[in-house]
């Protein structure tokens, strides 16, 4: 069903810009339609390296043009000049919650007020990644010691884990977001398809190690040794023995990208039997 | 059914042209034609492959630094490994029965090994793991396109390297060093030796060895590749092949215009696309089955599926 009519262009095509607007700034501000068929986005930094920021950079052109046509970006440390979070459509959130820092807590549960949707960003906001493993002392701030994802605190709609997330799966829960928010009913159903696993990620809960290959894989019975979750793994911990994942424990940063990358976690035929025209959707959607 | 094959094409019964891969393949010798052709041509720089203790003694820097200690890997135990040259290929040609975790590779391939076309070969599970990267591209930053051409084997099952031990020294009294061939073929498992025996188990001798992840699986002819290929469907010597993605269409006519494949159509060849269908039926619904078993294993309690 996905394969035809299936168009990521924006209903309203953004008209190129003349040179003469761009030179008459009060008129640029009349464009009020191009602006209104975007999506409001925002992000929130919280205990976060900045890595996810710089996948999200790392999309190069094709962030230019998801803010071009697609995304309103009305607050964001180290992109957009706001920085104070506003109501908006989706919010990411990069880093976990230091429930020590006062600041923090306020900000994610402000997030959680002003967005609807919220979407995990990183290992970090999903599953506390690195940070769980913090206990205090750091300068200069020693007494902040808790950290917490985002999940333990607010209800997350969305995850995209990964330690850095790939700036490709950024980009397509963005493209996703915005075809849910605005497209026809055709792009709707293949965006509610295609984030489904990532918000069943977020229903699913806040902690993730490579244990999981083991509880929820191959004490299931369900591991046929593809390799993914090995390639998958940012601080290689985990190798194969006999085509089977042996994880080196001390070495696992909790980010839960083995588990999730993993075919056998979370499959949906719909969504990957259609990667051809996802693919190109997506591609097209960034031309 | 009717979706047992999944999307395709085209489909062909084809052999290499090529004398020394068909000495050194499993089957038709497709994988490995087409992996040569796809360097040769620039489409690949280099693919993942099953390799093995002698390749890995013969090429360490083409296997992962884990695997560099190949005293200790046995015969017939497969290493996943980066070839970029025919050589090569030919010395990772033949199917091992047993997982080799080839998509463990496809980051590093990109990485340490520097490719940016990279082409692999894996059973259809694997086939899905990689389609899987490159939609949820979760651990896999820059992958997804560098993906230049899957190739899918079809796959009834696998067994764990153990059980193959099992199989080969213990039902078949064979040593594994000695073992020139193994093979799934007309209801047998095949072992041949090196130097002329033969040996063959029914498979309800195997059955119990088979690996448990197998049981769920859905997919017989890699439906997710951009080229699927296995000996069923057509004569000895020749393969099944099925070309299903727009990238497959167009490595498969350029490596045809350069005369890579004798083939023949595949309605013409005995037992043709028949057995394919049929085999590729009982698989998924006796793994149907017990996907739906799995719902009421214990009391109250199910086991996990993973398909949404
Ligand atoms: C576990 C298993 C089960 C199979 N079951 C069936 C079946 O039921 N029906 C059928 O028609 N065909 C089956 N095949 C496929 C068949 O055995 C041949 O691999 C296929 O026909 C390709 O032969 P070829 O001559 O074209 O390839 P070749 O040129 O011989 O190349 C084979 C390629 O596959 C790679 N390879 C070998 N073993 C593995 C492995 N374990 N995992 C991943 N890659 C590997 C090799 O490195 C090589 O590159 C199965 C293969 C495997 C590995
Ligand atoms: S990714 Fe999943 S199925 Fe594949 S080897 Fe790892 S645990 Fe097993
Ligand atoms: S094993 Fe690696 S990929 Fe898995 S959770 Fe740990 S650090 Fe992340
Ligand atoms: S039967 Fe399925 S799960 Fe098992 S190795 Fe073959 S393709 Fe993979």
């Amino acid at each position: 069903m996905f394969k035809k009519n299936v168009s990521a262009e924006p209903q309203k095509p953004v008209a190129p810009q003349k040179a003469a607007d761009v030179a008459k700034p009060v008129e640029t501000k009349k464009e009020v339609k191009p602006v209104a068929d975007k999506i409001t986005v925002g992000y929130t930094h919280l205990s976060g390296c900045t890595g996810c920021t710089v996948a999200l950079a790392d999309n190069y052109a094709g962030l230019l043009t998801l803010l071009d046509r697609y995304v309103d970006l009305k607050y964001m440390p180290t992109l957009a000049d706001a920085r104070h979070i506003q109501k908006v459509d989706v919010s990411f959130v990069e880093g976990s919650v230091c429930i020590n820092d006062k600041l923090a807590v306020e900000e994610i549960k402000e997030t959680r007020e002003k967005s609807a949707v919220v979407v995990a960003l990183g290992g970090c906001a999903c599953y506390g990644n690195i940070t769980r493993f913090s206990r205090g002392g750091q300068q200069n701030q020693p007494a902040q010691e808790a950290y917490l994802p985002i999940g333990d605190l607010i209800k997350v709609d969305v995850y995209i884990p990964g330690c850095a997330p790939s700036p490709q799966l950024i980009r397509n829960v963005a493209v996703a977001a915005y075809l849910l928010l605005k497209g026809s009913p055709e792009q709707k159903a293949l965006a509610t398809a295609y984030l489904k696993p990532l918000m069943m990620a977020a229903d699913k809960g806040t902690s993730a190690c490579f244990c999981d290959l083991m509880t929820n894989v191959i004490n299931q019975g369900l591991c046929m040794g593809c390799g993914s979750c090995a390639s998958a793994c940012p601080v290689r911990a985990i190798t194969h023995e006999y085509g089977k994942p042996q994880g080196e424990r001390d070495l696992c940063i909790k980010c839960g990208a083995c588990y999730n990358q993993c075919p056998r976690s979370w499959f949906s035929f719909d969504v990957v039997e259609n990667y051809e025209a996802i693919n190109e959707t997506i591609m097209a959607a960034l031309q | 059914m009717g979706a047992e094959l999944g999307n395709y094409k085209s489909c062909v019964s084809a052999r290499s042209t090529d004398k020394e891969i068909l000495k050194h393949a499993q089957d038709g010798g497709i994988v490995s034609q087409l992996f040569g052709f796809a360097l040769d041509e620039g489409i690949i720089d280099g693919a993942i492959v099953a390799a093995n203790k002698e390749f890995a003694a013969k090429y360490p820097s083409k296997v992962m630094a884990d695997n560099s200690n190949f005293d200790m890997i046995e015969p017939w135990r497969p290493i996943p490994a980066i070839v970029n040259t025919r050589a090569e290929l030919i010395a990772a040609a033949g199917t091992k029965y047993n997982v080799s975790p080839n998509v463990s590779m496809i980051k590093e391939a990109t990485r340490s090994f520097g490719l940016d076309k990279v082409g692999i070969v894996g059973t259809p599970c694997q086939m899905q793991a990689i389609r899987k990267i490159q939609l949820y591209p979760v651990g896999a930053r820059d992958v997804g396109a560098s993906i230049a051409l899957a190739v899918g084997i079809f796959c009834m099952e696998n067994f764990p390297y153990q059980s193959i031990l099992q199989l080969v020294e213990d039902h078949a009294a064979m040593k594994m060093e000695s073992v020139k061939k193994m093979e799934i073929g007309k209801g047998k498992f095949w072992v041949y030796g090196k130097r002329g025996q033969v040996v063959q188990l029914p498979l309800k001798v195997t059955h119990k060895y088979e690996q448990p992840g197998c049981k769920v699986c859905l997919d017989y002819v890699a439906n997710l590749a951009d080229i699927s290929t296995g000996s069923v469907g057509s004569p000895d010597g020749w393969s099944t092949v099925m070309v299903r993605s727009k990238i497959g269409d167009s490595v498969w006519a350029k490596a045809m215009a350069a005369g890579c494949f004798e083939t023949q159509p595949i309605e013409k060849v005995k037992p043709g696309l028949e057995l394919v269908t049929k085999l590729a039926n009982e698989k998924i619904s006796k793994n149907k089955k017990n996907l739906e078993e799995r719902a009421t294993f214990g009391v109250g309690k199910a086991l996990r599926n993973p398909y949404i």
